[in-house]
């Protein structure tokens, strides 16, 4: 029951904050955060799952009551979570906290219902990241759009109407692709299966001759056109070069705390769903298809990297340098080596505290300068030396300095990538470690132009020492960071390890090698 | 089962005590208005009638079909459950309308004809031949015109009115001139006669087929569904919003009652001679995609909020038409039909929340435009966001039940084999999202040109609004109590 009661304190809170006046909404809604924080904290202290939960793996925390019945499948309440998810969770929390913390200087409006939808956004993530069936999970991965199409949309800069609108309809319209590719695949099956739970499902499409034909289409054919619908769905998410664009506009628009969340949980909404789904079910076309989408990894990773080098907006460059930083999970993944899937699953929370703490100082940066262009200013180190500090150790977490989780996530990846089985995979990873270096590029770029030399800024506003609940969020971050990277293997690579590695088990033989 | 056989008729006994009722509180006391008393009555009416129904049908009452008045009425659980449909829509509309209808005059006959509306709406949903079909049905529709008309200083309203009423007449006639073929044809009209006749096969297959097309053609009037969908806008519009609310709601459903037994028991599509005469699947698949497409397409060109809803209930007659256009024997034939069932039930409420929205802001005078409505939230957090579980419900997402209602449907055209189909509604329904949200735009994220003065807060309309809400969430968990009921009700007509 630990999963609902994580979801309803959340619900809760949403609904006490909203109807709450404004003026005390935002300490209440981070009081209130901290109980779910603390709550997940303690179930990750306590997690007790082995093996991957799609795959027979004993399921930490799991519940299952039964709800519908759609003809011949039925459809329950099942949740649980495993070491993939269980990190994801804990994210999700974390940042939501932090996020609330770093929202009480720049939102000055509608207080009440910011907050109320920040934490209604947490419910409805801890929900995707812990569904084990698929209708209940899709409930959650679409009720995910709701609040963010309003905090960008209400909150947001100068373009936020065009930019949420965007931003909901494009992933919207994803989802029914995939919700199509999905169903495709379960009316296939017919018969084998008796509901829409996750484990089912999965451990159906691993048998042979289970999937059947559905209409004109033969089980081979139907099988790549539904990997190829849910990866479309999922990539639009991540995002994946080309279904990318919808992010810069809504990075750049939404407010800095939604921008936090949005890079650091809800991109890996799509490469949980990517690991979960396509590389988990259907294994043996994401063999077949590997170099193409081995090749779409590597040309998110540098052509992210050179876009966020073009960019002179701060915030433009933390946005589209996680379409770089979200390629690493695409190579990883399908590289089905350990390190391969484990690393890209670590990659995700790492990229979400890098990326998040990135967000935060480019927000603490623009509350105190009111301004995001890199030639407006210059020498804030000597005018906001906490938040300098924190930029640099940000920029160096990402650009993959030792003992920092960025490191330790890329580096695992290559190393999985490297041996990956498919055609050219030396030669897609050294190509992809180049994006490290055009990434060291424009961090330092950036941090040179912005932090260093001379102090000067070019706009009206007095640049003042940033507020303690300002700085409190990225220290915390930091601290994480270097935890993560001091001690991967045991604060969280073990755990994810467990997990992904059921999912080559079966597969690594028809691959040709083991693990 | 009840005894005796009669009181299964009970829901339409209530409704029609309470419309008499109205009459004779209005005779005793005809010169002063007593909106409290008079809106009270007609809320217990239909309050008591929709209990009435969904305890019987939760009790199984009609799980064997009742047959009555030598079978004229049929009395089962797929009456039950359209009768708890149209009666709980009544309901919200008479709790909404008590302040809309604030110090305006003739609330006494406004009740009185919505009572005698929707007691033809319960009939329709009963009827067991074609000549109770038909009286059910001018029962239903001679008091929605006199509705839709009812703010007779507003020309708009008149104009509405006229227009359904043309319109209404011409598909009457159509109509019964289909159930005179089929009388040619068949001899007989009762639904059950019919198909009897049907399985020795018919000496006029063509006459047959004209006539069921006719049908066919009146049930898209009361549905409005394309190519009888015209005077919908209009008379959505025109008609005062919570009229709108019960015609698009609650008169669509019965509508489909009748569709839903008329074709299923009377023109069953396995019959030799139904698919001698016509495949009346083909022509509702026909109508299915031109209804949903052109709906969804004419609603995301209006301007005018009230607009948008009319041509978006269209569009959701299409969705419900999937479930008919599906029965085309392969598929689980209940599932398919219930899922329509469960659509019309949770489409009951979130498009009367919508409309009542409507009728609220027309109550607070600020306009009909999305324009008007920007920044509405401000002052209206509560009913707004409301709306925006009604709208996002309607668009097929998972804030409410509508997205667990059109996934049956398009789960029972795939299981019908018409996957393709359900692709259209699922293209459709993405494009609906569109602009179902420029509404919650315009609430929460747009900025009014003048800050909106809103001086009361009419508590029965608001309280309406937040019911009907809080139902559209519920359902979405609370299916469960009723998924099994609609399929086992779709299964009844199937014998």
């Amino acid at each position: 029951m630990m999963i609902e009661l994580l979801i309803a304190l959340c619900l809760l809170g949403a609904f006490a904050v909203f109807v709450l006046p404004d003026e005390y909404a935002p300490k209440a809604a981070f009081g209130i955060s901290l109980v779910p924080l603390a709550l997940s904290l303690y179930m990750y202290l306590t997690f007790d799952g082995t093996g991957n939960a799609l795959l027979g793996g004993d399921i930490a925390f799991e519940s299952q009551y039964q709800w519908l019945t759609l003809g011949s499948y039925e459809v329950s309440w099942f949740m649980g979570l495993d070491g993939i998810s269980m990190p994801l969770v804990v994210l999700a929390t974390l940042l939501t906290t932090l996020a609330i913390l770093a929202s009480w200087t720049p939102i000055n409006m509608r207080q009440s219902q910011f907050y109320g939808l920040m934490l209604f956004m947490e419910a409805s993530l801890v929900g995707v990241f812990g569904a084990l069936d698929f209708l209940i999970w899709f409930v959650f991965w679409e009720a995910v759009l709701v609040p963010m199409y309003f905090l960008i949309g209400i909150w947001g800069g100068a373009r936020r109407k065009y930019a949420a609108i965007k931003f909901f309809v494009y992933t919207n319209i994803a989802s029914i692709v995939m919700f199509v590719g999905f169903f495709g695949l379960v009316f296939g099956l017919g018969d084998s299966i008796s509901s829409l739970a996750l484990p089912e499902i999965a451990q159906a499409l691993r048998t042979d001759g289970a999937l059947g034909s559905l209409g004109a289409f033969g089980a081979d054919r139907l099988a790549l056109l539904a990997f190829v619908a849910m990866f479309i769905g999922f990539a639009v998410k991540v995002p994946i070069v080309p279904f990318h664009t919808w992010l810069p506009d809504a990075h750049v628009e939404a407010p800095t705390p939604a921008s936090v969340m949005l890079a650091g949980v809800l991109l890996k909404m799509g490469t949980y769903a990517l690991l979960r789904f396509n590389f988990t079910m259907l294994p043996s076309i994401a063999r077949d298809l590997a170099v193409p989408i081995a090749v779409l990894g590597v040309v998110s990773i540098l052509y992210g990297a050179m876009l966020a080098l073009a960019q002179s907006d701060l915030k433009r460059i933390v946005a589209y340098s996680s379409v770089s930083s979200m390629g690493y999970v695409t190579l990883g993944l399908v590289a089905y080596t350990m390190y391969g899937t484990g690393g890209a699953t670590f990659q995700m929370v790492s990229h979400g505290l890098i990326s998040g703490l990135l967000f935060a100082c480019v927000g603490v940066i623009y509350n105190t300068t009111h301004t995001r262009m890199v030639g407006d200013m210059s020498g804030l180190a000597d005018k906001m030396p906490v938040t300098a500090g924190a930029f640099v150790a940000g920029a160096f977490a990402y650009m993959g300095l030792p003992l920092m989780a960025g490191f330790a996530a890329e580096f695992f990846v290559f190393v999985g990538s490297f041996d990956a089985h498919f055609a050219y995979s030396a030669l897609l990873t050294a190509l992809a470690m180049f994006g490290i270096v055009i990434v060291a590029g424009y961090l330092l770029w950036s941090m040179q132009r912005t932090l260093f030399g001379p102090f000067r800024s070019e706009t009206d506003y007095e640049v003042t020492t940033a507020s303690l609940h300002d700085v409190v969020p990225l220290l915390v971050l930091i601290v994480f960071i270097i935890a993560l990277g001091t001690f991967p293997y045991d604060l969280a690579f073990e755990r994810v390890l467990d997990a992904t590695e059921p999912i080559l088990e079966t597969t690594a033989a028809s691959f040709g090698g083991g693990l | 089962m009840v005894e005796p056989a009669w009181a299964a008729t009970a829901p339409v006994l209530v409704l029609v005590a309470t419309a008499l009722a109205l009459f004779l509180v209005d005779s005793i006391d005809p010169e002063s208005n007593r909106p409290r008393l008079l809106s009270g009555v007609a809320f217990v009416g239909a309050l008591a009638a929709m209990g009435v129904s969904l305890v019987y049908l939760l009790t199984g009452v009609g799980v064997e079909p009742i047959s009555l008045y030598g079978g004229q009425l049929v009395v089962d659980q797929m009456a039950l459950f359209f009768q708890v449909i149209v009666t709980s829509v009544t309901a919200v509309v008479v709790l909404g309308s008590h302040d809309y209808l604030d110090s305006h005059a003739y609330q006494a006959e406004y009740y009185t004809l919505i009572m005698l509306a929707v007691t033809g709406m319960a009939v329709m949903a009963a009827a067991g031949s074609l000549a109770v079909a038909f009286i059910a049905l001018e029962l239903a529709s001679l008091p929605s015109y006199a509705l839709v008309a009812f703010m007779k200083q507003n020309k708009g309203s008149v104009e509405a009115g006229l227009k359904y009423f043309l319109i209404g007449a011409l598909s009457s006639a159509v109509f019964a001139f289909g159930i005179s073929l089929v009388y040619a044809a068949t001899g007989t009209l009762m639904l059950d006669g019919i198909a009897e006749e049907l399985t020795q096969g018919t000496e006029l297959p063509g006459v047959l087929g004209v006539g069921l097309l006719m049908i066919i053609g009146g049930f898209a009037y009361k549905t409005a569904s394309v190519p009888f969908h015209f005077w919908a806008p209009e008379a959505y519009e025109g008609a005062p919003a919570p009229v709108s609310a019960f015609i698009s709601s609650a008169s669509k459903a019965a509508g489909f009652a009748l569709a839903f037994r008329v074709l299923v028991v009377a023109f069953p599509i396995a019959s030799s001679g139904v698919q001698n005469a016509l495949d009346w699947t083909v022509v509702v698949t026909i109508l299915a995609v031109a209804t949903m497409t052109l709906g969804n397409f004419a609603a995301a060109t209006q301007e005018n909020v009230k607009r948008m809803l009319a041509y978006s209930s269209i569009g959701h007659a299409g969705y419900v038409l999937i479930a008919l256009a599906a029965l085309t024997g392969t598929g689980d034939q209940s599932l398919i039909l219930g899922a329509g069932m469960i659509h019309l039930l949770v489409y009951g409420f979130m498009n009367t929340g919508a409309f009542l929205f409507v009728a609220l802001a027309e109550h607070w005078d600020v306009g009909r435009t999305f324009q008007d409505y920007r920044g509405l939230a401000e002052q209206a957090p509560f009913v707004s966001v409301a709306m925006t579980v009604f709208m996002f419900s309607l668009a097929g997402l998972p804030v409410g039940a509508g997205f667990l209602s059109k996934y049956y449907l398009f789960a029972g055209a795939v299981s019908g084999g018409l996957w393709w189909l359900a692709l259209v509604g699922a293209v459709n329904s993405a494009l609906s999202l569109f602009y179902y949200s420029r509404v919650v735009k315009a609430l929460w994220i747009d900025e009014p040109d003048e800050p909106h003065v809103i001086e009361s807060y009419p508590s029965a309309l608001y309280g309406a609004v937040i019911v009907a809400a809080v139902v559209t969430v519920g359902l979405l968990p609370g299916l469960v109590l009723f998924d099994n009921v609609a399929f086992d009700a779709a299964a009844v007509l199937f014998g």
